[in-house]
């Protein structure tokens, strides 16, 4: 994962020369629930997307992500709660009213249509005449970079090709909201780098507001305004990237976005900090916790790699590590440590200040008081994903 | 067999079959069919050109026995009567069938075991058993006018009428209807249809202009086979029809058994054998344009 988590375009940010672009709508979700008998898919969220946003819902599979997504579509009733669009009430509207785009993991390309015959499709749908349908089929083609395909069949494409027609096809009537439901997710790595990028020059291009799912956490980094992380049909957190990476709210996000070392022990106050037991040693971290069980968080980046017995400065927290194993990575070093207390912990170096820690080695480690991130302890996380 | 290779096609919306069995290794299992081709020959194409033979030489080398049968105005009633028969069993097999294959594929497993079931059940017993099940049925004091008349209707004249002959030969040849429907329906992602609503068309436009011409291989294999049976069909409509309505295959029966006129018959057989091989090779035509765009 890249350690520079730079921020996606301004929201609303259209340049305008696009001919299919158009305003971004407001989605608001207030109280939403979705129940199948006593399983809550999706539990009481609320989140307002903004006009022109990306927005990621990012989280495990089962973690009410696409639920949420398919509320939007139309294609799944809540059970309670309100949908907004522009301020006006829609859960009663049917999907084919909605004006809203969607874009399928498996493509969704009608197989016995053409290309432009598939692109022609929503247009068909809205009465649009022939010239017209002709003029919009050609710019959604273009803004795809697929421009002499119209006449071929979905069959005769690769698969990166085939999403980008889906997407031609869900942007073509310049809908206010544009629903992706891990679009990229059967395509491998190579494409999906590149047509993360065309994801995001497209919604930089159209200004229309683009509510994203995948369960990369990459992916949901590179491409967007703002992340929810999603967990038993439940929001954890919503907020820039960096914000997600940097000031985790819940131990779940802290391990679900980003790699992290995660200590856990007692937690005390002390002033308008807390200090943590860990391994025979007190860490010290900002802020308070509600209860003693807490867990500090440090990014691999934050933390530096010292000879044992190395004075570290006073507002830096300190413990002894042996070095288990070393990734070497090109740009960086990934080093993995055992603590006294058997738990592992992380560590990044950039390729032009690698420390001299060879795997065996005793070592301290250090970073600094502000870098350690306090939360209470959730013991699921651990035995969710690693 | 380039109607067989369209049929099994149809169910199969891979690109790569067809190329495939171009490759070397598959010149072997040529030899596997050899021994159904030999009885094929001796059982089939034999007696076919003794027909065909006869036809043409009986009672006297020439095409007597065929300005014979277009001369007469019987005949080609006959030949019209037994093609719109044929017609109606594959429009009405179709409707029944259409909607019947669909909730197949939507139904729990259950469901589609039971309903798969219904349509096999019928093979099970024989068709002249079966046949006569729908005379007692659909007599005059049948079953079926016995429940019509206790709710004030009828009694309608079933037996002995072409409505009769089409009820009983629907029955019978649904599912070559119903199979080769399910078996291209199965193949539809059903997914399409949320993404077509996804795109402005209402749940109705949505099934009409993806699912429908997705479905049609299944549509049109289906009524071939079904329509092709139903031209020679001669048991069902012998004992379920009027003796003054007769289909092709019952005079036929008539000219050989009744009147020994070999000759006239061989010609009626080719006749049909002759339209039939069009009408296949007229459906196999635009099921190919079909298939080309639906499977490739």
């Amino acid at each position: 994962m890249p350690s520079n988590t730079v921020q996606a375009p301004v929201p609303g940010a259209a340049s305008g020369h696009n001919d299919l672009a158009g305003r971004g709508a407001r989605i608001e979700l207030t109280d939403l629930s979705k129940r199948y008998g006593d399983f809550a898919a999706v539990d009481d969220i609320s989140l307002v997307i903004e006009p022109g946003e990306f927005m990621t819902f990012l989280g495990p599979s089962g973690s009410g992500k696409t639920t949420t997504l398919n509320i939007i579509a139309g294609f799944v009733h809540p059970t309670s709660g309100t949908l907004k669009v522009d301020g006006a009430a829609i859960e009663a509207t049917p999907a084919h009213k909605r004006d809203m785009g969607v874009v399928f993991q498996h493509y969704a390309l009608f197989p016995h249509l053409t290309v432009a015959e598939n692109i022609a499709y929503p247009l068909k749908r809205r009465g649009m005449p022939k010239a017209r349908r002709a003029e919009l089929i050609r710019a959604a083609l273009d803004t795809v970079h697929l421009g002499d395909y119209g006449h071929r069949y979905p069959r005769e494409l690769s698969g990166g090709q085939q999403q980008r027609v889906a997407v031609a096809r869900a942007i073509v009537y310049s809908p206010r909201v544009l629903l992706m439901d891990e679009p990229l997710g059967a395509l491998d790595k190579k494409l999906r780098d590149w047509l993360q990028l065309e994801i995001k020059r497209i919604h930089a291009e159209l200004g229309t507001t683009f509510v994203y799912v995948t369960h990369d956490q990459e992916e949901a980094l590179v491409l967007s305004d703002r992340i929810a992380v999603f967990n038993h049909g439940r929001i954890e957190q919503v907020g820039p990237a960096s914000e997600m990476y940097e000031r985790p709210a819940t131990l779940f996000v802290a391990k679900f976005l980003g790699e992290s070392t995660v200590l856990r022990g007692e937690a005390t106050r002390e002033g308008d900090g807390s200090v943590v037991g860990v391994c025979a040693r007190t860490l010290r971290a900002a802020g308070h916790i509600d209860g003693p069980r807490a867990a500090i968080v440090v990014r691999p980046e934050r933390i530096a790699v010292q000879p044992r017995g190395h004075q570290p400065e006073p507002d830096r927290n300190v413990l002894p590590a042996t070095v288990t194993s070393e990734i070497y990575l090109g740009s960086s070093r990934k080093l993995e440590l055992a603590l006294p207390d058997g738990s592992t912990a992380l560590v990044r170096e950039s390729a032009g200040t690698l420390s001299d820690a060879r795997p065996g080695d005793e070592v301290t480690l250090t970073w600094r008081v502000e870098d350690s991130v306090l939360l209470p302890d959730d013991p699921e996380v651990e035995t969710v994903f690693t | 067999m380039a109607l067989l290779d369209e049929l099994s096609g149809a169910a199969r919306p891979v690109t790569k079959g067809r190329a495939a069995a171009r490759e070397p290794g598959a010149r072997r299992p040529a030899l596997l069919i050899l021994p159904a081709l030999i009885a094929l020959a001796v059982f089939f194409l034999y007696p076919l050109a003794v027909v065909g033979w006869n036809a043409f030489t009986d009672p006297e080398p020439g095409l007597g026995n065929f300005t014979w049968f277009f001369s007469e105005p019987a005949n080609i009633a006959t030949l019209v009567r037994t093609f719109t028969t044929a017609l109606w069993v594959t429009l009405v097999s179709l409707v029944l069938s259409y909607p019947y294959a669909y909730a197949m594929t939507v139904a729990g497993t259950r469901v589609r075991a039971a309903l798969m079931m219904l349509v096999l059940l019928p093979f099970w017993t024989s068709l002249m058993v079966r046949t006569f099940a729908w005379v007692i049925l659909l007599q005059d004091t049948g079953v079926i006018n016995q429940i019509l008349g206790a709710v004030g209707l009828g009694p309608f004249s079933l037996i002995r009428t072409q409505t009769g002959v089409i009820i009983g030969m629907v029955q019978l040849l649904m599912p070559f209807m119903v199979l080769p429907l399910y078996a291209v329906m199965s193949g539809i992602d059903k997914r399409l249809l949320p993404a077509a609503r996804s795109l402005g068309a209402r749940p109705a436009t949505a099934f009409v202009t993806v699912y429908m011409p997705l479905s049609l291989p299944g549509v049109s294999a289906g009524c071939l086979t079904v329509f092709i049976s139903a031209l020679g069909f001669y048991i069902t409509p012998a004992l379920l029809g009027s003796p003054t309505d007769a289909l092709i295959s019952q005079q036929i029966f008539t000219q050989v058994n009744g009147l020994l006129k070999w000759g006239r018959g061989g010609a009626m057989g080719v006749i049909l054998l002759g339209l039939t091989l069009a009408m296949i090779a007229l459906l196999a035509v635009s099921l190919r344009r079909a298939g080309k765009r639906v499977s490739g």
